[in-house]
């Protein structure tokens, strides 16, 4: 198995060096013939560029000047946008107008969430939040996609992960640590609705622990609750539980199911209608993410 | 000027400091650290702008996640350079 990856790879860095048009690179003259088992045939490949010293120069030599002026263009239209914005701080201003009062004023009542953030990012502005969650899990996806079409990521040679997970600062630091970090995790994500944080950090966060986790132990440990199944069945029921969720304010023009549970109440982390769970299934889609991104990588799968 | 104002440009100065550091550092390990810097104090500026949800999302998400993604990225990259320098110098002394 073994043997017949490690040239693989190498074959593949080399077929791809040659088909990519990286001009500003030393071009090798002579290159490699591919061998059997290579199987992207030479005829498939676009076809080499072969550029001499001297044509190779001036492009060098226009690099500079056309990345400059490039920057140069983008900084006159970014700056040119900017010189568009109303003054800072006058009465006329698109952000003090009805909708900015309104959220301050009645977003309690409407949304139920006491962190008037949360109840924007989950309620008034759900859509965009659904479609985040989804871009999410489609890199996910796509992550796992290309890494198992390149013949998945290799594990670490055993003695280069024993070096690393045996490592006493490391494991003494994630001992300490990693629970803290959980429960902060945790924390700010059964606390959107009543105050600062959400699903979206709180699921960093807790990915962020769980990879600190893994790092100083080895994916073993954890294989037991984050498995593979574990991974899939998370990300796809919390991506359709919001979807069901909010479909039908937004197929209904933001009309609202009666909810269980009363307006936020400070204090009260069971309160704030839809906004809690909302928050609780973004928390999980993130967190598996982050997780699952760092496993992929570092293994090939999940 | 009091204390905290002092203490915002401080973290204003600092992060352009690191901003220009990023992208003048050769390292990129030092380059991702320099990063790291950027995004702790990014993200106590949002505290300061009266916006913790911010903060707290920079702090994870900033600082956290995209360096952490950003490393592997590294390491990945200096394993498949060291495999290939190694089988090229296989192939010379084959040769």
């Amino acid at each position: 198995m073994k043997k017949q990856t490690k040239p693989k790879l190498s074959e593949r860095l080399r077929a791809w060096d040659a088909g990519s048009f990286d001009l500003t690179a030393s071009i090798d003259p002579d290159p490699p013939v591919p061998t059997v088992e290579h199987d992207v045939r030479q005829e498939d490949l676009p076809p080499l560029v072969s550029l001499s010293e001297r044509e190779t120069r001036g492009f060098r030599r226009l690099y500079p000047v056309l990345a400059a002026a490039l920057s140069a263009v983008l900084v006159a239209f970014l700056l040119s946008a900017v010189l568009a914005l109303p003054p800072y701080g006058a009465a006329d201003n698109p952000p003090h107008n009805e909708v900015m009062e309104r959220y301050v004023s009645q977003g309690l009542d409407e949304t139920g969430a006491v962190n008037t953030v949360a109840g924007v990012i989950l309620d008034y502005r759900a859509f965009d939040t659904l479609g985040e969650s989804h871009v999410l899990y489609t890199a996910a996806t796509a992550v796992m996609i290309l890494l198992l079409a390149a013949g998945g990521g290799r594990e670490e040679p055993p003695s280069v992960r024993r070096i690393m997970e045996g490592d006493p600062i490391l494991r003494g630091t994630a001992r300490v640590q990693v629970p803290v970090i959980l429960l902060f995790g945790v924390y700010v994500i059964l606390n959107g609705h009543l105050g600062p944080g959400g699903g979206f950090a709180g699921g960093a966060i807790l990915g962020g622990g769980l990879i600190l986790y893994v790092i100083a132990f080895g994916f073993e440990p954890l294989e037991r609750i984050v498995s593979g199944r574990v991974f899939r069945v998370g990300i796809a029921s919390a991506l359709c539980f919001y979807s069901a969720a909010k479909c039908y304010s937004f197929f209904c023009g933001a009309n609202h199911l009666e909810t269980i549970f009363r307006n936020g109440t400070p204090g009260a982390i069971l309160s704030a209608g839809l906004i809690l769970p909302l928050n609780v299934a973004v928390g999980l889609i993130v967190a598996l993410t982050m997780y699952g991104f760092y496993s992929m990588f570092q293994r090939g799968r999940v | 000027m009091n204390g905290l104002d002092l203490f915002q440009l401080l973290l204003l100065a600092g992060i352009v400091v690191c901003g220009i550091a990023a992208c003048q550092s050769k390292n990129l390990l030092v380059c991702l650290i320099i990063f790291m810097a950027y995004s702790v104090m990014m993200s106590v500026i949002w505290v300061l702008l009266q916006a913790p949800d911010l903060a707290i999302t920079e702090a994870a998400v900033g600082a956290g996640i995209s360096s952490i993604l950003l490393f592997i990225t590294l390491k990945k990259l200096r394993d498949i350079r060291k495999k290939v320098r190694h089988e090229e110098t296989d192939e010379t002394e084959a040769l």
